[in-house]
């Protein structure tokens, strides 16, 4: 818990600091912890609700816990044209888990989101931010090893 | 065969990005060296007269937007870099800050001592936390070399919501909060961040700046296209040979995009659509090939130049397939502030789930007309506005490919 108010405070003086926090926690935990949000009301001076809500407006912020690797795959136009359809497959596969799902052992969550702009090579999966390019169904055990 | 012009990128593969010598050397910060030897409306009315627009899609002459902020006479501003490049297809912005971050703080601080700003921000999309990293190290290095002088520019992280590129969104952000459009007017070189006179400028419209300072008004303005003048970095993907971004005129023609610099279609297969500008540009289909990219040429046919993306269809693409990925796109970035958004982006994407599944009907379509007509007016910001471009213009121009899936 102490360890929340620690990063938050660290922001409590710059202007608008909630979201920087936020991206803060979010490195530390790889997600946003549920009672981090009550705290950064607190610091913040803002209401629960809205501390929560500027939490849960932005995709690239996840309130509640997820996996240690988020894998996140683009289902834009020009992902979705070159495959990505393919390549959720097998991810879904290979971590036995479907989309929105964070394996057993806590370690992998799949998530789509939209564009993460590495268009040149698509299709495009990104592991903690991390982007992987012209990724196909046969690449995919691979790159997944790399997290092992 | 047409050929590039790199202003923006004039220092791609030539100069470490993480080393300013390098900048210098390459001739960085003379533009705002010339700048500061000239009064502040000067420089204003320089970059009015280049005929400089905004490079992030909507196309405002940056010095007239300057001149709002400009003549408020407010002590305190801001000058913000929109660099929440969120437009499928589009990875332009990246290109240039991890190549020529400098480039970029240049152009800020052009803009900060044109409308007498002190402290700038730049938003940059939180999918690219390194490209923060190197904006931080490139900030840190002008700094301490005295380059930036009293302006102060400072990074903040988006955090992935797309209408945070619509500029009171990004505002509304920055000030800590849920990224939703203000009501406008006021627009923000009045009233924008922290209420007071904020301009918000493209990474590429600011990388423009030193070069149109160190050279001039006249030899900006006498490039490309009369009424968009300059060139634009444009990034090809989809079916196309070349996969990859250019910087062209503006009087670069689309046929000369997608094939002298794409390469063409791959596969000795035939051209079918041609989306430009992003996400929420309109489709062209092959009889609009010859049009000039520049933003006023394109409005014309229908289409939009917007981010500079082109993303390019063969003709085995179901333009069906394609628009329902496009629906759900909007349907899951509209904010919800305005009704006409929140509902008309959902009920867009039912109604194109219901043709791709084969159970459509002639009433979807003509609904999903109206209901276009109705959004590209009635939204409050350019997310909602711009949404329905790409059913209306396939509705339009592949209405086939609708028709098949008729139940």
């Amino acid at each position: 818990m102490a360890d929340y108010l620690n990063i938050l405070q660290k922001y409590k003086d710059v202007p608008g600091g909630i979201i920087e926090a936020y991206h803060a926690l979010q490195r530390e935990y790889n997600y946003i912890p549920e009672d981090a949000i009550a705290q950064a009301a607190e610091v913040f001076k803002m209401p629960k609700a809205k501390a929560y809500g500027v939490a849960t407006f932005y995709s690239y912020f996840k309130v509640g816990k997820r996996g240690r690797y988020v894998v996140r795959i683009c289902e834009s136009a020009p992902c979705h044209v070159a495959g990505a359809a393919e390549v959720v497959k097998a991810l879904e596969q290979q971590l036995g888990i479907k989309m929105g799902e964070t394996t057993a052992d806590g370690k992998f969550t799949l998530e789509f989101t939209e564009c993460v702009g590495q268009c040149q090579a698509t299709p495009v999966i990104t592991i903690n931010s991390k982007p992987y390019h012209d990724v196909s169904p046969d690449k995919v055990a691979g790159i997944l090893a790399e997290y092992q | 065969m047409a050929e590039e012009m790199r202003i923006v990128l004039r220092n791609y593969g030539k100069i470490d990005p993480l080393n300013i010598d390098d900048y210098l050397n390459a001739g960085g910060y003379k533009g705002l060296e010339k700048a500061r030897s000239m009064s502040q409306l000067d420089v204003i009315n320089e970059v009015k007269k280049s005929g400089l627009r905004g490079r992030g899609g909507a196309g405002f002459n940056a010095g007239a937007k300057w001149s709002f902020a400009y003549n408020t006479g407010a002590e305190e501003k801001y000058v913000i870099c929109n660099a929440d490049e969120g437009e499928p297809g589009t990875y332009k912005d990246r290109i240039i800050m991890e190549n020529d971050p400098q480039s970029l703080l240049e152009g800020m601080a052009i803009c900060a001592y044109a409308i007498g700003a002190k402290k700038g921000y730049i938003y940059c999309r939180g999918e690219y936390p390194y490209v923060v990293e190197k904006l931080n190290v490139a900030i840190e290095q002008a700094k301490s070399k005295g380059c930036l002088g009293d302006f102060d520019i400072e990074v903040r992280m988006g955090a992935g919501a797309y209408v945070c590129g619509e500029e009171s969104a990004l505002i509304e952000s920055i000030e800590g909060h849920r990224g939703e459009p203000r009501f406008k007017p006021p627009y923000p070189p009045v009233i924008g961040l922290w209420q007071k006179p904020t301009i918000v400028n493209n990474v590429e419209t600011f990388a423009n700046l030193p070069l149109i300072l160190e050279k001039g008004a006249d030899w900006y303005s006498s490039i490309g296209a009369k009424s968009y003048p300059g060139t634009k970095v444009l990034t090809l993907t989809g079916d196309v040979v070349n996969r990859t971004f250019i910087e062209v005129p503006t009087d670069t023609t689309i046929r000369q995009v997608i094939y002298d610099f794409g390469g063409g279609i791959p596969n000795g297969k035939k051209f079918k659509a041609v989306q430009i500008g992003g996400t929420s540009g309109g489709f062209t289909p092959e009889e609009f090939l010859d049009t000039s990219i520049d933003f006023d040429s394109m409005t014309a046919i229908g289409a939009a130049l917007g981010s500079g993306a082109v993303f390019v269809m063969d003709e085995t693409r179901d333009i069906v397939d394609v628009i329902q990925r496009i629906t759900k796109f909007f349907e899951h970035e509209s904010c919800g502030k305005c009704s006409p958004c929140r509902e008309g982006t959902k009920r867009m994407h039912e109604m194109v789930c219901r043709l791709a599944a084969g159970q459509g009907s002639a009433d979807d379509i003509a609904n999903m007309e109206r209901l276009g007509r109705v959004m590209s007016v009635a939204c409050l910001c350019g997310l909602g506005q711009a949404a329905p471009a790409p059913v209306l213009t396939t509705l339009k121009h592949f209405a086939g490919d609708y028709n098949a899936n008729l139940n």
